[in-house]
């Protein structure tokens, strides 16, 4: 499947924007992008290994934390999974 | 020192953006390409304030719309640089709140301060750092090309 790198991710992926990665699984796929590279895991997950709360992840275009199996989600060759950070603020 | 440089029609569009929104707070997102030199911003997307709880001084944009942003920005050939917001009746610097919710390191968060509806001071702070524990804004200064 197909990962979609944020541009502040993007200095810990060789300064690559789309990764491919073999998996059947959200979190094989997840799994395997941060055992490519290891410098993305603290950008991701938390010390106990959960997806930090900043981080959204799209499974094509449905937001991970509504699908029923979340991060056990199967995934197919076709599909694209994006990381997208939170953006919010005020003064 | 790296600096952000913005066309003169996206200057313009951010600020005009801040005043329609007045007095709640506008936000969108920044396309261009990064350099050396720091960000060179080729276009905007306004973006929806889904905060419409405390829009006056509150924004957040919704991933699906970001989503979207980043989209447009692939098939542009650009990518997200940073963000943009206003601060009604309020001057163009950062707030803790802006650093608690940023998360894109090395991207570029620019300000409008609005003054009773007209666009004053705009600024620009880029999220510096290498985690989101070690993270912080410095100012990086606007060129207008």
């Amino acid at each position: 499947m197909t990962i979609f790198i944020p541009t502040p991710l993007r200095g810990y992926t060789a300064g690559k924007d789309v990764v491919e990665v073999e998996a059947t699984t959200v979190r094989e796929a997840l799994d395997q992008l941060t055992e490519n590279f290891p410098d993305l895991r603290k950008h991701l997950f938390t010390p106990e290994g959960k997806v930090r709360a900043f981080v959204n992840l799209y499974l094509n275009d449905e937001d991970l934390r509504y699908l029923p199996t979340k991060e056990a989600s199967e995934v197919k060759p076709s599909d694209t999974l994006s990381i997208i950070p939170s953006i919010a603020g005020g003064r | 020192m790296s600096k952000v440089s913005l066309t003169t029609p996206v200057y313009e569009e951010i600020r005009a953006h801040s005043e329609q929104t007045y007095p709640h707070e506008c936000c969108g997102a920044l396309l261009g390409v990064q350099s050396a030199e720091g960000w060179a911003i080729r276009a905007s997307i306004r973006a929806g304030n889904t905060r419409t709880d405390s829009a006056h001084n509150r924004y957040q944009i919704s991933p699906i719309e970001l989503l979207k942003i980043e989209r447009t920005a692939r098939a542009e050939g650009l990518g997200i640089a940073g963000f943009y917001h206003s601060h009604p009746d309020h001057p163009a610097l950062w707030s803790l709140t802006d650093l608690e919710e940023a998360h894109w390191l090395g991207c570029v968060y620019i300000i409008t301060a609005v003054e009773h509806g007209h666009a004053a001071a705009t600024s620009s702070f880029r999220l510096a750092g290498a985690s989101e524990e070690e993270k912080h804004f410095e100012p990086d200064p606007i060129v207008i090309v």
